[in-house]
């Protein structure tokens, strides 16, 4: 006990030293937390659209103010070539063109139908996809009304439509930042513990400090423990700051229980502590960690459906997903944050995080020799 | 005496790429207790890696090696306890003070500074003042004091010093080996590793090691006395040009630059400096000095190496 307490007495102590590691634990979560879900927003506004108009009609007029009055599309130029409006979009200018062909008011008014062009720039996908999809919502929209202008006579429709009104559930506005940020948070507390754990024993390696240690009769058991225990600390204290910007600057109070989030943390940090104590035993230099850490992060942070929804994916992806720590975690804080869900209800992710915790950690365990 | 330290038939090799480095072969010695044993040899003669097998950190590949009776690999927990391990590289922690790196230390080897402040105290007392300096800004002389005091701070019976002097100037180097000779009367076995031949002289007994083989153990004056060729000492104003002109005659066995002067030794072992005065009558200088001098431990290194 008293060898476990200097362990981390010093390991404390080593941390508090150095100021840059410091502001790397502090500072950076919070701003990352502050300009990230600000950035990482999916709502795709101003669509640059081109109208090419044959008809210069006023039904092509309301058509396009109707358009235009949304602050999802913005207007790059209202010609009249088809030719000229490619050009926009050649040179990136416009994503979008809207043609109007010129029997456009002639069509709807005596045939009950008429057709519009319409061409993606698809070298952005997410922005073709989306702009498409508004714009056909639009002119569905356009459509509607220009019937009840026609047929406002009877009162009950002689077709019968549907009409379909949505509610999103958990998140009524759709606001990105409630769904992104404690995903980010996640991400945040798996670097703090993934990295500095890895970069920390490797660092004693490289300046030859664990040479010293492991001439002493020193248990293994005692040194990992020694450095797990800070981090993990650290790890919840990075989640505690986290939670507490995530309340202050996006007024997300997660509506589960703040304990519940706590009692996942606890045991997922265990599995992203063990998983940087592994890199650490088999890297042999600060930037071969750095850089095992790095590409596994990146996998594991791009498959854990912090950006693009996992059910998505394809299924081998989908295969690998239940594999990633941090796709559980994410989860989970959406469930809590955005749901309520009770310790309950998470029990199949904790109980399989626990599971990754313990295999990882045997892992690294058995890996770590204090000889060679 | 007891033996403290055994080392018999240990080798070993490290494979880097497809390259088999052979570290130790065949290593045999034995050292008394109380003993100040010197390991001398150049730079990669395998010094490090023999006290990283007797430390526990490494495993040799074949030969066994036992340190206070206790078998390095079998029993190295029991090793750990009793033996004091100072890498050659500064392996204390940068940013912790001296006090803590000296508490830290001490608790893992459960013990504490004041326990022990009899063996340690005139070392410690030394670098008391700085003692809540980080060990990161303490001076090369300083930090090894400190690294000493942290070696010794379980009370060991076993000291291994690997390369202690290295990069330390000449004046802490002197106290060092002071230092090393009043531990010696705690009855502190000391295995100390230097590349500086001169200090082969202040051990009680040396190993001169060169590629992984002991060449020969002996204490530094047996050594020496083992020399058994004159040895000359020879100066000009053309040092450089001097030395070639001396390799390049038959007569001369070896030259080489030593000091100021270059020593010597000649085929058929003249006695009389007419005798090699007139080996040497054909080089172009004159003004040469030649005098005729007892072997120090680097001639009989360099003897050695030449065989």
């Amino acid at each position: 006990m008293r060898v476990l307490r200097i362990l981390l007495e010093k390991e404390f102590r080593q941390i508090f030293r150095d100021p840059a590691i410091l502001r790397i634990i502090f500072l950076m979560p919070i701003i990352q937390l502050i300009v990230m879900p600000l950035a990482a927003d999916y709502t795709v506004k101003n669509v640059k659209l081109c109208v090419v108009d044959y008809d210069h009609s006023s039904y092509s007029q309301k058509l396009i103010s109707k358009i235009t009055a949304t602050d999802y599309f913005q207007l790059v130029d209202y010609t009249d070539s088809y030719e000229k409006a490619l050009k926009y979009v050649e040179n990136d200018q416009a994503d979008l063109v809207l043609q109007i062909p010129s029997s456009f008011e002639k069509q709807v008014v005596k045939e009950d139908k008429a057709t519009l062009f319409m061409a993606l720039n698809a070298i952005n996908g997410v922005k073709a996809n989306l702009g498409g999809a508004y714009l056909r919502y639009i002119i569905g929209d356009f459509n509607r009304e220009v019937r009840l202008e026609w047929l406002q006579l009877p009162r009950f429709s002689p077709q019968p439509t549907i009409q379909i009104s949505a509610l999103n559930w958990f998140n009524p506005t759709m606001n990105y930042q409630i769904f992104m940020v404690p995903g980010i948070l996640v991400i945040l507390v798996t670097m703090v513990g993934a990295f500095l754990t890895a970069l920390n024993i490797v660092k004693e390696k490289e300046i030859g400090t664990i040479e010293q240690i492991n001439v002493t009769p020193i248990k293994k058991y005692q040194f990992i423990l020694g450095k797990l225990l800070p981090f993990w600390v650290l790890g919840l204290m990075i989640l505690t700051i986290g939670l507490v910007i995530s309340r202050i600057i996006y007024g997300i109070n997660p509506v589960g229980s703040i304990l519940t989030i706590y009692v996942f943390a606890a045991v997922y940090l265990l599995a992203v502590l063990g998983m940087g104590l592994l890199v650490s035993t088999f890297a042999n230099s600060q930037q071969q960690a750095m850089l095992l850490s790095f590409f596994i992060m990146m996998i594991f942070i791009l498959l854990g459906g912090l950006y693009t929804s996992i059910d998505s994916m394809p299924e081998w992806a989908q295969i690998f997903t239940k594999f990633n720590p941090v796709a559980y975690f994410i989860e989970v804080m959406r469930m809590v944050v955005l749901k309520g869900s009770t310790l309950f209800d998470i029990r199949v992710h904790l109980a399989t995080v626990f599971l990754f915790a313990i295999v990882l950690n045997s892992f690294a365990v058995w890996n770590y020799r204090k000889r060679s | 005496m007891s033996v403290s330290v055994k080392v018999n038939g240990v080798s070993k090799s490290f494979t880097t790429g497809k390259v088999e480095v052979k570290a130790l072969q065949n290593i045999s010695f034995e050292v008394s207790k109380g003993e100040v044993f010197g390991l001398i040899g150049p730079d990669g003669a395998g010094k490090t890696t023999l006290f990283r097998i007797l430390t526990t950190l490494m495993i040799a590949n074949k030969g066994e090696a036992s340190v206070d009776g206790f078998d390095v690999v079998k029993q190295y927990k029991k090793i750990r306890n009793r033996v004091g391990y100072m890498p050659g590289r500064f392996s204390l922690y940068q940013d912790l003070t001296v006090e803590e790196n000296l508490s830290f230390f001490a608790t893992l080897f459960n013990t504490s500074l004041e326990k022990n402040y009899d063996l340690v105290k005139s070392i410690y007392q030394q670098i008391e003042p700085f003692k809540k300096r980080r060990a990161g800004a303490l001076s090369g002389g300083m930090k090894q004091k400190l690294a000493l005091s942290c070696a010794l701070i379980h009370r060991p019976s076993v000291l291994f010093l690997d390369e202690p002097t290295t990069g330390v100037d000449a004046v802490s180097r002197k106290e060092f080996w002071e230092l090393l000779r009043q531990l010696q009367t705690h009855g502190i076995t000391i295995i100390v590793s230097t590349p500086y031949m001169d200090e082969a002289s202040l051990c009680d007994r040396v190993a001169l090691m060169q590629q992984g083989k002991i060449m020969e153990i002996n204490s530094p004056k047996g050594i020496t006395e083992n020399f058994k060729k004159p040895l000359w000492a020879m100066r000009s104003s053309a040092m450089y040009q001097l030395m070639l002109e001396l390799r390049a005659l038959n007569e001369v066995e070896t030259c080489y630059p030593f000091g100021q002067y270059h020593h010597v030794v000649f085929k058929g072992n003249p006695v009389s400096e007419d005798d090699v005065r007139r080996m040497i009558g054909n080089i172009s200088q004159r003004e040469i000095e030649v005098r005729r001098i007892p072997a120090t431990i680097e001639d009989c290194f360099m003897e050695l190496m030449h065989q």
